[in-house]
């Protein structure tokens, strides 16, 4: 159960946040992008061992989104980001 | 000659004497007892049956190592399963059942399958009875399994806390004692949690002195003031960032109050302290009732006042087990003790007391049938049973094969081991970040070192220097170095390494040399450490016989991986208070009185308590429905449809955001105007329908499906906040502020018309309209999901019960009905409308459902749009939605059957039913489906074949629009 810095709220237990993978630019306008690039941005994750940055919901507090740098070899959280 | 109550001593109150029965004989023990010592003191010996063997069993450990004495523990109503008799508290009436035997432990019919032992070795069971396994499951499983599990619901509480602390001290030993001690003194919040009844950990049974008292008085005071001493605690489970899970057991818990608790805790630094398990030796014959851990005997002596045996052979490798041999010997028992050493310097002492001492000898052998009688001591060298040279009489066999840290916690939160020769253990290499380590885990021996490093622990986990002096003790003498020794070299011999398993030193040198060499293959083929106690006595004689097998160092077998739970966890505590009514409890709606008062049938619907239906007396749940159809669609109904959800959108970029996140285009909807839409994932899957209302320029209300409300909001959420942060727009959800009815059908006008300031007839299919009801301000919004001409009033929740009840008072005249979630459900099939995830599923696209138009149109890249446009989605085989008219015009299809093309290879599916009803209106019955290009099939006026579990029926492929496909009625 990890302890998760909320960039608002400050350190908070997992249970109170989302989680929804790494971030990925979405490619656009849908014209010009190739099946290839657009099965990329919807299935393909770099899923790194290490630090590893991930989007988090504190969903269960402010509702706020924001970026997490995770180590997923020691589960270290390095940092937290709120979005720009 | 047996166990027996000392007429003084120990932590017991003799004027309170507590009656229990053994496998139904009365039998009798003092408050202070635990069920092992009350057993022991009865001079019951045989506690238990081992789990292959059936072996008969006697205590060896006292407190959460036990391997045998696990039994059936009744009291009043409440029955625990598989209770550790070590652990339980004695208490006046419980009914006490030994487990794993026909009729009784005592003399147990499965007994004579140890005979059979020599056909029975490491990895039997698996080598006879696969591959037809489930042939013989039955007959085995009767035989083996411990505990029997009530049918009756457990009528125990449970609860759950959480806490945080600047440290959390694991064990209230002399390490943790100090340890807390120092950090409460540094300012520190701190939780001490223990397993055991009272703090002191082995303080309870070993004589010492700290800070010149006695160090059971020390440790009885040395919990300061502000510590949260949790007592009859176990942390079992350790998790990231300093996360615990703690199991805290409370037996004098008044009637309905919790029994157990379950904590989490977050500590900022965490003081694993959590001591050391003395471990067996293995030698021919260890598992015969009456052979116990030197500790434990000392326990039961210390703190129980029951002398385990009068006649007592000590056996050892170390220095420890002297105390329990002179302890003995003082308490009037004859001692002869077997130091596997040849020239132990400690043994003076014992020779001093009384002890007789036979330096560098082992225990060849052990006899008695249901118990010890006999032990044959030979040199410790010896390779053969012949090499005895004595043999002597004993009810007793105490023995010490040295001591194994408890280093689960550690290990279980990513801490490393490293096999410490000297110890002749596995410690802990290094303290994981924000714990820190004292006392035996370590490998600490003595007192005096326990005590200094708990001491320096508090103080580094609180991170702050406090005035107060570590305890002090005695530093002891130095001790002599543990002689490491696995087994006895006799090949033939039955050496018991795991007794709760019934694992011998034959099984795991069988199991080697069938190259299960791997220690985690090792335990998965002998069971090695499985179970209950999960190898907390077994492990590493098991894993130094493997290495001695393989020739391998021990540190290179290495361990098998700790996982929580420490020790068991029973599922009721795991629960907690979700159970039942509370598991996920319903949301229900602002009339809920109302329905049921009406006598409506209740169910669940995505978490929702609805109304189904309303029958009336005598009336099954069909024929209400039917009835409320037919009245609605013959003059007008009243539906509660206030779970319904209303998402309020707002802002100035409102209408380019939902353009975003919905498939149909929303922007160009005027102030006033409803239209339907479709929202999908990126994946162009379809997750859900509703209708939207603009309610001004900059506002919007959003309707989503009950069920997918919530699910829709953090969906628009997670694309305002991460793909739309420059918009300027907001996200309500008000479904709880707001009930909604429907009033539909050909009158549902003339019911409203009186009750609401809002004109009517200029409110024309799909707009809406505020004003007020029945004097209350609020809003009408005319949509239909029955094909009717329909109105969803709204106001305020609060006025829901007044509202529903002045709506059914206005529509008496024209026989209004109230009806359920059913019958809207019939209605809307009638009309070909779509249910979410019962019409759709988990690859349905917006044109599967007919809807390509938004795709064309829209130039906005709106959600999931490119996914429209990958191959999968172009195919021209995808299956579409239809209606089905089955050929038996009074039977519905069943939901599921498949829609068949017959092939050479044989059936081919082309789709399958997703809703089918009998339908008053048209007097038949009729389908909805998904169907492989089910529109070319309705325009060629197609049949197809429809299968379910056997049976064929036939049915034409036609518009899933079965009523009023004109949509006359809607506009009326």
């Amino acid at each position: 159960m990890l302890l998760i810095t909320c960039p608002w709220c400050g350190p908070r237990s997992e249970p109170e946040f989302s989680y929804a993978g790494e971030p990925v630019m979405r490619p656009g306008p849908a014209e010009a992008v190739s099946d290839q690039s657009w099965a990329d941005y919807l299935y393909m994750r770099r899923n790194d061992k290490g630090p590893h940055q991930e989007n988090w919901c504190h969903a269960g507090g402010c509702g706020q989104w924001f970026m997490l740098e995770r180590d997923t070899v020691t589960h270290a959280n390095l940092r937290t980001q709120a979005p720009a | 000659m047996t166990a027996r109550r000392l007429a003084e001593g120990g932590c017991i109150d003799r004027s309170r004497r507590l009656a229990f029965t053994w496998d139904g004989a009365a039998l009798a023990g003092f408050a202070g007892d635990t069920l092992a010592s009350a057993l022991l003191a009865s001079g019951v010996r045989v506690v238990g049956r081992s789990f292959k063997y059936h072996r008969p069993r006697g205590l060896w450990g006292a407190w959460t190592e036990e391997p045998n004495a696990i039994v059936d523990v009744a009291l009043g109503e409440t029955q625990e399963p598989d209770a550790r008799a070590t652990t339980v508290a004695l208490r006046a009436g419980m009914v006490v059942r030994g487990v794993n035997a026909r009729p009784n432990v005592a003399r147990d019919v499965y007994g004579a399958l140890d005979l059979a032992q020599r056909f029975l070795p490491a990895g039997f069971y698996y080598k006879t009875f696969m591959p037809d396994w489930h042939r013989y499951e039955p007959r085995i499983r009767a035989m083996a399994g411990l505990g029997r599990v009530e049918a009756a619901p457990d009528r125990r509480h449970y609860a759950a806390r959480s806490a945080h602390c600047d440290v959390l001290v694991v064990g209230a030993g002399p390490a943790g004692l100090a340890a807390a001690r120092a950090a409460a003194a540094a300012g520190a919040s701190v939780i001490l949690a223990d397993d055991r009844p009272a703090p002191g950990g082995t303080l309870g049974w070993q004589a010492a002195s700290i800070d010149g008292q006695p160090a059971a008085a020390w440790a009885a005071a040395a919990v300061p003031q502000g510590v949260r001493l949790l007592r009859h605690t176990t942390v079992f489970g350790a998790y990231d960032h300093n996360a615990f899970g703690l199991l805290e057991r409370r037996e004098d818990a008044p009637a309905g109050w919790a029994a157990e608790r379950l904590w989490h805790v977050r500590a900022g630094a965490a003081v694993l302290a959590t001591g050391a398990i003395e471990r067996p030796l293995v030698f021919p014959g260890n598992d015969r009732p009456g052979v116990m851990s030197a500790d434990a005997v000392l326990h039961y002596l210390r703190v129980h006042a029951v002398l385990a045996g009068e006649s007592a052979v000590v056996l050892t490798n170390n220095d420890s087990a002297y105390a329990a041999a002179i302890a003995l010997r003082r308490a009037g028992a004859s001692v002869l003790l077997a130091d596997l050493r040849p020239a132990p310097p400690i043994a003076a002492a014992a020779e001093e007391a009384g002890v007789r001492v036979l330096a560098g000898s082992v225990v060849l052998n052990t006899i008695g049938r249901d118990g010890l009688r006999m032990v044959d001591l030979g040199p410790s060298d010896a390779t053969s049973p012949r090499q005895a040279t004595l043999r002597v009489a004993a009810d007793l066999l105490a023995v010490s094969g040295g001591w194994s840290p408890s280093v689960h916690l550690h290990s279980q939160a990513g801490g490393k081991l490293r096999w410490d020769a000297a110890a002749a253990a596995f410690l802990p290499a290094a303290a994981r970040p924000g714990q820190h380590l004292a006392g035996s885990i370590t490998g600490a021996a003595d007192l005096a070192t326990c005590l200094a490093q708990g001491h320096a622990a508090g103080l580094a986990a609180a991170g702050r220097a406090a005035a107060i002096a570590p305890p002090h003790t005695a530093p002891a003498v130095a001790a002599t170095p543990l002689r490491p020794y696995w087994r006895v070299p006799i090949r033939r011999a039955r050496q018991w390494v795991d007794f709760q398993n019934d694992v011998t030193a034959k099984d795991i040198v069988l199991a080697a040399r069938e190259n299960y060499r791997s220690v985690e293959h090792l335990k998965r083929y002998t069971t090695l450490g499985m179970a209950t106690d999960q190898g907390k006595t077994s492990n590493v004689n098991g894993l130094a016989i493997l290495a001695e097998t393989t020739g391998r160092e021990i540190a290179a077998v290495g361990t098998t991986t700790f996982r929580p739970p420490y020790t068991p966890v029973t599922f009721g505590a795991i629960a907690g208070l979700r159970h039942g009514s509370l598991y996920a409890p319903w949301r229900r709606l602002p009339a809920d009185a109302e329905h049921v008062a009406r006598g409506a049938e209740m169910r669940e619907y995505g978490g929702w308590f609805r109304p189904a239906c309303y029958p009336r007396a005598g009336e099954s749940a069909a024929q209400a429905i039917r009835r409320e159809a037919a009245a609605v669609r013959a003059g007008v109904g009243l539906f509660d449809a206030s779970s319904l959800g209303k998402v309020v959108v707002d802002g100035p970029d409102a209408a380019a955001f939902l353009n975003i996140a919905f498939y149909n285009e929303v922007a160009n909807l005027k102030p006033g105007r409803i239209r339907y839409a479709l929202i999908l994932r990126e994946t162009g899957i379809v997750y859900d329908d509703g209708v939207v209302t603009r309610l001004a320029p900059k506002r919007y209300l959003l309707s989503p499906s009950s069920s997918h409300t919530s699910g829709v909001v953090a969906m628009l959420e997670a694309w305002r906040q991460t793909e739309c942060p420059g918009m300027r727009v907001a996200i309500h959800d008000t479904t709880a502020a707001a009930a909604t009815f429907a009033v539909a059908g050909p009158r549902a006008h003339e019911v409203l018309a009186g009750l609401t300031t809002i004109d009517l007839a200029a409110l024309p299919h799909m707009t809406y309209a505020e004003g007020t009801i029945c004097g209350v301000p609020g809003r009408i919004a005319r949509v239909s999901f029955t094909g009717e001409r329909s109105y969803e009033v709204s106001l305020p929740a609060g006025y829901a019960a007044a509202l529903w009840r002045a709506l059914l008072a206005a529509g008496a005249p024209h026989g209004i009905s109230p009806y359920g979630v059913e019958t809207s459900s019939l209605l809307r099939a009638e009309k070909g409308y779509i249910l979410i995830g019962v019409d759709t599923d988990g690859m349905t696209l917006p044109d599967d459902l007919g809807m390509s138009g938004p795709l064309r149109a829209k130039t906005v890249d709106f959600v999931g749009k490119r996914s429209l446009l990958m191959p999968e989605a172009l195919r021209p085989d995808r299956r579409q939605f239809v209606g089905l008219l089955p050929d038996d015009p009074a039977t519905p299809p069943h939901v599921g059957a498949h829609a068949v093309a017959r092939t050479a290879q044989g059936m081919r599916s082309l789709g399958w039913v997703t809703s089918a009803f009998f339908s008053p209106a048209l007097g038949r019955s009729i389908a909805l489906g998904m169907i492989e290009r089910g529109r070319a099939l309705i325009a060629a006026g197609a049949e197809v074949e429809l299968y379910h579990l056997g049976q064929m029926t036939r049915a034409r492929v036609v518009s899933p629009v079965f009523f009023d496909p004109a949509g006359e009625r809607l506009h009326g």
